[in-house]
């Protein structure tokens, strides 16, 4: 049974082989490559869950620094206070939607006025679109950060014949935090310019970001530590900063997060008992053929 | 070789009316509990099983997700993100049918794998075989106009380069190309008009491959399925009755492979797709590198090798066309190239081949990615046509064991009757 066996392996890792070369080829940034750092997340691999009061933390950093660039557009009031995010209290959460004006249904007159926002209602963005964003900051486009931990990613730079391995780590330890570490590698990239870089008006040096690496958001955490007063005792630095907005965006990109990883485990363990019982069915079934 | 008497014995008085006058379960007892399959058939034919499971179940996800999703190019997106947060278990939905489509190309390389190794095209399988090429193409019709409809950068650049491609037949009879890709596009550009008649097209076509994959196993049950030894069914004894053998072990490689798919869509839903799809798309902005799902990089790749447009396009779709010609290209007597000391390397350099050209079809074409593409493509297409043929000619065979029941059971004067 030599050659079938071969044949099997040989089949299955052709398959495996160019099912991850595409994992590999998941995001390419144009220009030279840079090299980004995998963080700890609470969220990662298939234990992995939200941090409640890091997305409050986080959720505080993006309304007082990001929100006046940044829009949120995929996420209502209601979200915040559900499960598997940061689950405000109601309350809370009713009472801040009402410092929002949203525009209000058509009255008797056909006017749209405006209307304190409630639960229901989606952030409101900081732009009325595309074209007030732009001629606000200097033609640059601040995107929706609602997807954007899942718009992005990180370039594996490994030699092609350890590709392979690194995929087959990656796949065992369920790794798709890619998004969140490119996030915070650039929120934490504004760095002085190497010697010779000249940096044009109106654009910053990030190290994090595609080749020149020059890009058109200022460092918004140019405050330094401190200058978001965090509720808990967690230490208002700048790191933290980029680490708990860094983890909001994470369950704004994927809210379902928790309730996929808790039935992932259940269903991998059934499967693994279901696979089990089966083959020793087949065994026992087999066992007269031979 | 498959024919058989079918045991099925209506029980009930219902059964025995129906029996009479409509014989259905009769046909179904005798094709899939009787069908005798040959006793030595290893895991690479479970492979079929897994096709037709997966095919329900994109079929079922697919109109699931069809109740939520709008094929507009303003909806589009935002309708693929409202299943993805919104609807009741709408990720799980939309997770099993994106990995599902990955999966089911994964298993139907397997399988074609399986079928090249063991010579399963030579006659008289050649129609079985060449219906398994229509359904290879009819997926990859499927998964393409799939792939247009979450509506994000890559779903629309993508579309936007391959029915490009038919431009290229310009070069032949001035403003055909033209037309035809116009005519395609329903317009002057992808727009939501594509969109919605690929939404049409890929609501349809599943069901076209359900036909062909009728076909497919009635072809199959009328000849009777290959084996690793290559041999004829010759006795009973080579055989034992499909269920409950061959079922349990379908059932069992089935469980195993769910659990690696149920991996995916719990654990990497967005591993074999790209970051760039959660971008909605922008005909203004094009992304630094357009790359095809995993599953098209190896004819990706074909194409980019060729400087000439044209002939890329023709490389690329002759490339899974000779498939068609596979059972006349190989002149060999053996099926199995499990006899086929010469054979057998040139096998797993093909093998080799497709992965490399996978690889290369990922990376951007410039430089050495694309000198190795040249040299990948013309090895796929030297294997095919010239391999084939001059190695099934020279090469010796290693001795045949005299029967399926003698590989597995051993010489019945040697070998003990059980193991
Ligand atoms: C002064 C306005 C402004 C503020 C404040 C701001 N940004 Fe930005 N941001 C921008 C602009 C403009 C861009 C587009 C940059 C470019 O394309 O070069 C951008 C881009 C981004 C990107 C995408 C980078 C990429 O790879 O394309 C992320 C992520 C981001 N911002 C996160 C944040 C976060 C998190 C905050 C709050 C901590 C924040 N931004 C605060 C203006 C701002
Ligand atoms: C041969 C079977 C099928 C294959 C290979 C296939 C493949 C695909 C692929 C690759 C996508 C893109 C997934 C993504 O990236 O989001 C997709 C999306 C979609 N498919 Fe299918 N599909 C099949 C059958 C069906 C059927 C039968 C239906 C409907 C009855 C259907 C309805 C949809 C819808 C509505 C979407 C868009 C939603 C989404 O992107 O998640 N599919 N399909």
């Amino acid at each position: 049974m030599t050659t079938p066996n071969r044949a099997k392996i040989g089949a299955a890792s052709l398959l495996l082989a160019s099912a991850l070369a595409a994992g590999s080829a998941a995001w390419a940034a144009g220009g030279e490559p840079v090299h980004i750092d995998r963080q700890k997340w609470s969220f990662s691999g298939y234990l992995g869950k939200f941090d409640e009061a890091q997305l409050q933390r986080g959720f505080k950093v993006y309304v007082e620094t990001c929100a006046r660039c940044h829009g949120l557009k995929r996420i209502a009031f209601r979200n915040l206070v559900q499960p598997g995010g940061p689950s405000f209290p109601e309350a809370a959460v009713k009472s801040l939607a009402g410092t929002y004006k949203v525009d209000a249904e058509p009255n008797d007159q056909g006017k749209i006025l405006k209307r304190p926002a409630i639960l229901v209602d989606y952030l409101p963005s900081p732009y009325k679109n595309e074209q007030e964003a732009r001629a606000a900051l200097n033609g640059a486009l601040p995107p929706d950060l609602s997807l954007i931990a899942k718009a992005r990613g990180i370039e594996s730079h490994a030699p092609f014949y350890l590709v392979p391995k690194n995929m087959l780590v990656d796949i065992a330890t369920g790794y798709q935090e890619g998004g969140p570490d490119y996030i915070y590698a650039y929120l934490t990239g504004f760095k002085e310019p190497p010697a010779g870089t000249k940096v044009p008006d109106g654009m910053n040096y990030n190290r994090a970001f595609a080749s020149p690496h020059m890009t058109a958001m200022p460092n918004p955490f140019a405050g330094g530590d401190g200058f978001v007063k965090y509720d808990d005792a967690t230490p208002a630095t700048v790191d933290n900063y980029a680490r708990d907005v860094t983890a909001f965006l994470a369950w704004t990109a994927d809210p379902r997060l928790e309730e996929r990883k808790r039935l992932g485990l259940l269903v991998t363990i059934y499967l693994l008992i279901t696979a089990v019982l089966l083959y020793l069915a087949k065994r026992r079934i087999w066992a007269k053929a031979h | 070789m498959a024919s058989h008497e079918s045991t099925y014995r209506p029980t009930s008085n219902i059964s025995k009316w129906l029996d009479a006058r409509l014989p259905v379960q009769r046909m179904m007892h005798g094709q899939f509990v009787d069908f005798p399959t040959p006793r030595n058939i290893n895991y690479l034919w479970t492979t079929g099983g897994l096709l037709t499971f997966f095919l329900a179940v994109q079929i079922v996800t697919g109109i699931v997700l069809a109740m939520h999703y709008m094929p507009s190019a303003a909806d589009a997106f935002n309708s693929v993100e409202h299943i993805r947060r919104n609807v009741n278990y709408g990720w799980l939905i939309r997770n099993i049918h994106a990995v599902g489509a990955s999966f089911f190309f994964l298993a139907v390389y397997i399988h074609i794998a399986r079928g090249l190794y063991y010579g399963s095209y030579k006659a008289p399988r050649e129609v079985l075989w060449i219906l398994g090429v229509v359904i290879f193409l009819l997926m990859m019709a499927t998964a393409f106009m799939g792939y247009s409809l979450p509506w994000g950068q890559m779903s629309f650049w993508a579309v936007t380069v391959i029915t490009n491609l038919f431009s290229s037949i310009d070069s032949i009879i001035p403003g055909l190309g033209t037309r035809i890709v116009q005519w395609l596009w329903g317009g002057y550009a992808v727009s939501g008009t594509t969109l919605n008649r690929f939404y049409a097209l890929h609501y349809l076509l599943p069901f076209v491959i359900v036909g062909v994959v009728g076909l497919h196993i009635w072809a199959l049950h009328v000849v009777g399925q290959n084996n690793p030894t290559g041999l004829d069914i010759k006795s009973p004894s080579d055989t034992v009755p499909m269920a409950p053998y061959a079922v349990m072990k379908d059932v069992f490689a089935l469980s195993v492979f769910v659990l690696l798919f149920a991996w995916f869509v719990f654990y990497l839903p967005d591993y074999l797709g790209h970051p760039d799809n959660y971008i909605e798309a922008n005909p203004l902005s094009t992304p630094p590198h357009i790359v095809p799902e995993w599953y098209f990089l190896p004819y990706y790749a074909i194409l980019r090798a060729i400087p000439d447009k044209l002939m890329g396009v023709i490389a690329m779709f002759s490339s899974i066309l000779l498939l068609i010609f596979v059972p006349w290209l190989d002149t060999s007597r053996v099926r199995s190239t499990k006899y086929r000391p010469v054979y057998k390397w040139f096998f797993w350099l093909f093998v080799f081949t497709v992965v490399a050209l996978g690889y290369l079809g990922s990376k951007p074409a410039e430089g050495v990615y694309v000198q190795w593409a040249r040299v990948f493509t013309a090895y796929y297409f030297i294997h095919l046509l010239v391999v084939l043929p001059i190695v099934g000619v020279m090469e010796t065979a290693k001795p045949l064991p005299r029967s399926i029941a003698e590989s597995v059971l051993g010489s019945p004067a040697a070998a003990p009757k059980h193991r």
